[in-house]
């Protein structure tokens, strides 16, 4: 009998990874004569014998793989704090005292659930699909980064880790992890290139209030790549008494797994508020993709509904000139940076490429893992838009709704636009407002000649 | 017929082990300011009584790396040095020299490369081995079959790199998937930083060594004689590398008396 049920496992397991990937998990009923997933009642096989059993897969695999993507691909130094890394999340994610703390603070301190916004005024100018915005830039610090920064935080305290460092684009997740240090009361230096010092200063001086020490990265591109290889320099020095807080969906297992999860209160909220406002899922989500927390934090809810899915890239001064950060639609091959495999914007002898946004958090030239892995199935769709394309965006939003975005998420602002003019108005886009563009006043009015 | 043994790394440690010598190692990044000028290095190297040359390859993004590394790799890409290259100079170099070469560079110059690509092409220009610092065992599966496989019969030896963090699990995982020799990292952090050693070192480098008959050579933060003799007490072998490349690159006329001095040190 054993030995019957583990040959038809055997037989099965290639249908059910398939199916796994194409739907990211699946949670397998087995019942005599019919294998059924459970989400979405898809019959995987008729075996012969007579058993019963829940397997449930999920993605990422047990050595950190979305499909061929992702990985741990990390200097020995690091590997063994990896490796604590990912028991001590295995450990807190089940633990009911580490949950009850992080839903005590959502709600006392990063002030969620975020509302779910129906921008009326921009539907009605667009004259297209209904438009919603998920508030993430409502949040405590004023990004959806604060929901992963101070989870990440909660964990490093409970691997009685004292320090914590961050790398930082726009700043924002700078912000939230000097925030989420001064709450638990743990030392915070925040690596940051700069180019990025200069265009985003305002958050430079939130975080030195917040007690956090601003490490410039004079070295490279001098943008958020750079200060990735000095947050990883720092950690392989000091990684006995030090936890890195990754910000995105980025770097070696378990990073891109753990700032998913911790990101994915996004789309849970998203998809009972839509449920709750219109008594039905919307049509299409979007949102801006740098590292791609935001979006993956969105996307995270939905992947197994019959949902179109769009990250947006920045597409710089356009495609054409090459000074862009598309990593999916042009210049991206697949590499290893930075601790996992995925999409590398990279020449021919495989070094890493400078790249071009007008927003700090989009500049970069690599993409999470599951991303790369979610282009590559088809289940979402990648585009981009300009740097003018998103200025337009920006002040458009701030005009007819009196929400100035940060300009990554203005990006996300400016593809909804495009889709929902297309679109007849009984359709629903739901766009994730990843952040608030306080920081870009000063950038943007410098670009726009405005005087200050 | 005894002229090229099939595997200069392990002769060369079984001369010094018949010397009751230890080895001595170092790293250069080719291609710093010319190839032309990697090719000189590497010969006066030999001259000085060098065992073992590891040439870098530069990449954009050295995460294990520290300045004086990161900057020889930027000169190193300003003068247009790339995998391809430095596979040719190797060749060059095989003409008037059999030392030992290895190859140190990041994981994705040989992904994009192609794995099997370049173990064909290394082996054939006359490279002995690779360390890969973001490469650990637990990814390199396909790419330790290559090595020992891809050649004709001739075996790439890959050296994998044992920190002062590494749990025992870890080190048999290491010392396991190594040939060649075992890249011991003398403390946490990036390479060029001053050495710091706290007195587990020497108690884990020796547990390392118990573990395998396969030589065990300590570096990162070896900068000075002093260092080098401290470290020929505890290894087999000792590794030179940001130290040397600033040297090389601030102080040209200074190299050979200072290679001297490690060689006499070790």
């Amino acid at each position: 009998m054993q030995k019957n049920r583990a040959g038809s496992i055997g037989s099965i397991m290639p249908r059910l990874i398939r199916h796994a990937i194409l739907h990211q998990t699946a949670v397998v009923c087995f019942v005599s004569h019919y294998i059924i997933c459970l989400l979405c009642y898809n019959k995987l096989l008729k075996p012969t014998h007579h058993w019963g059993g829940i397997l449930i897969i999920t993605l990422p695999d047990k050595k950190g793989y979305f499909g061929q993507y992702g990985g741990r691909f990390a200097p020995e130094t690091l590997m063994p704090a990896l490796h604590e890394l990912e028991q001590a999340y295995a450990v807190a994610r089940k633990d009911k005292i580490f949950r009850a703390e992080i839903a005590h603070l959502n709600s006392t301190f990063i002030g969620r659930p975020t509302a779910l916004y129906y921008a009326k005024r921009l539907t009605e100018e667009v004259g297209g699909a209904k438009i919603y915005l998920k508030r993430e830039d409502l949040a405590h610090t004023g990004a959806h980064k604060i929901n992963n920064a101070l989870g990440q935080c909660l964990l490093a305290g409970r691997m009685g880790k004292k320090r914590v460092i961050a790398e930082t684009g726009a700043g924002q997740h700078g912000v939230a992890t000097a925030t989420g240090a001064a709450l638990l009361g743990l030392q915070c230096e925040v690596y940051m290139g700069s180019v990025d010092v200069r265009r985003q200063a305002l958050n430079v001086v939130r975080m030195r209030m917040l007690g956090a020490n601003v490490i410039e990265v004079p070295l490279g591109s001098q943008t958020l790549k750079d200060a990735i290889n000095e947050a990883l320099r720092d950690w392989t020095a000091n990684v006995r008494t030090t936890h890195y807080v990754l910000g995105t969906v980025f770097g070696p297992h378990p990073f891109p797994m753990i700032v998913r999860d911790f990101q994915s209160v996004i789309g849970n909220e998203a998809r009972t508020q839509i449920v709750a406002a219109e008594g039905r899922l919307p049509d299409c989500l979007v949102a801006c993709v740098g590292g791609g927390s935001n979006a993956m934090g969105l996307f995270n809810a939905f992947l197994d509904d019959a949902i179109e899915m769009v990250g947006v890239e920045a597409g710089g001064d356009g495609i054409a000139t090459g000074k862009h950060a598309a990593r999916f639609a042009a210049g991206g091959s697949v590499g290893i940076l930075q601790g996992c495999k995925t999409y590398v914007m990279q020449d021919e002898n495989g070094n890493v490429l400078e790249t071009h946004s007008v927003s700090a958090g989009l500049d970069y030239a690599s993409v999470g893992p599951q991303h790369a892995f979610l282009h590559d199935s088809g289940r979402v769709n990648y585009t981009w838009a300009t740097d003018s394309e998103a200025l337009e965006a920006f002040g458009l939003l701030a005009r007819t709704e009196g929400i100035i975005p940060a300009l990554e998420s203005a990006h996300a602002v400016a593809e909804a636009v495009r889709r929902a003019r297309v679109l007849s108005k009984d359709k629903i886009i739901l766009l994730n407002l990843s952040g608030r563009g306080d920081k870009d006043v000063q950038q943007v009015a410098q670009i726009q000649g405005m005087p200050l | 017929m005894s002229r090229a043994p099939q595997n200069r790394i392990d002769a060369t440690f079984a001369r010094l082990k018949r010397e009751q010598k230890k080895a001595f190692i170092t790293y250069i990044m080719a291609g710093d300011t010319s190839l032309e000028r990697t090719k000189e290095q590497v010969l006066l190297l030999e001259r000085c009584g060098v065992d073992i040359v590891e040439l870098g390859v530069p990449f954009s993004d050295p995460v294990a790396d520290g300045p004086t590394i990161q900057r020889a790799a930027e000169r190193a890409l300003a003068s247009g040095t790339a995998l391809r290259h430095v596979l040719s100079l190797v060749k060059e170099l095989r003409t008037v020299t059999q030392i030992p070469i290895v190859l140190m560079t990041y994981y994705n110059i040989i992904f994009k490369y192609g794995e099997q690509q370049f173990v064909a092409d290394a082996l054939e220009a006359g490279v002995d081995g690779v360390i890969l610092p973001d490469l650990p065992p637990d990814e390199a599966s396909a790419f330790i079959s290559y090595a020992k496989t891809g050649g004709k019969g001739k075996k790439l030896a890959t050296i994998f790199l044992v920190a002062p963090t590494s749990t025992e699990d870890r080190v048999k995982k290491i010392v396991s998937a190594s040939s060649g020799f075992v890249y011991y990292v003398s403390m946490t952090g990036i390479t060029g930083t001053a050495l710091h050693v706290d007195e587990s070192f020497a108690r884990h480098v020796q547990s390392v060594r118990e573990r395998s008959r396969k030589p065990v050579a300590v570096g990162f933060g070896v900068s000075s004689a002093q260092d080098a003799r401290m470290m020929r007490e505890v290894a087999d072998g000792v590794i030179v590398g940001s130290a040397l490349v600033r040297t090389f690159h601030e102080r040209p006329d200074a190299a050979e008396a200072f290679i001297r001095e490690l060689r006499e040190a070790i």
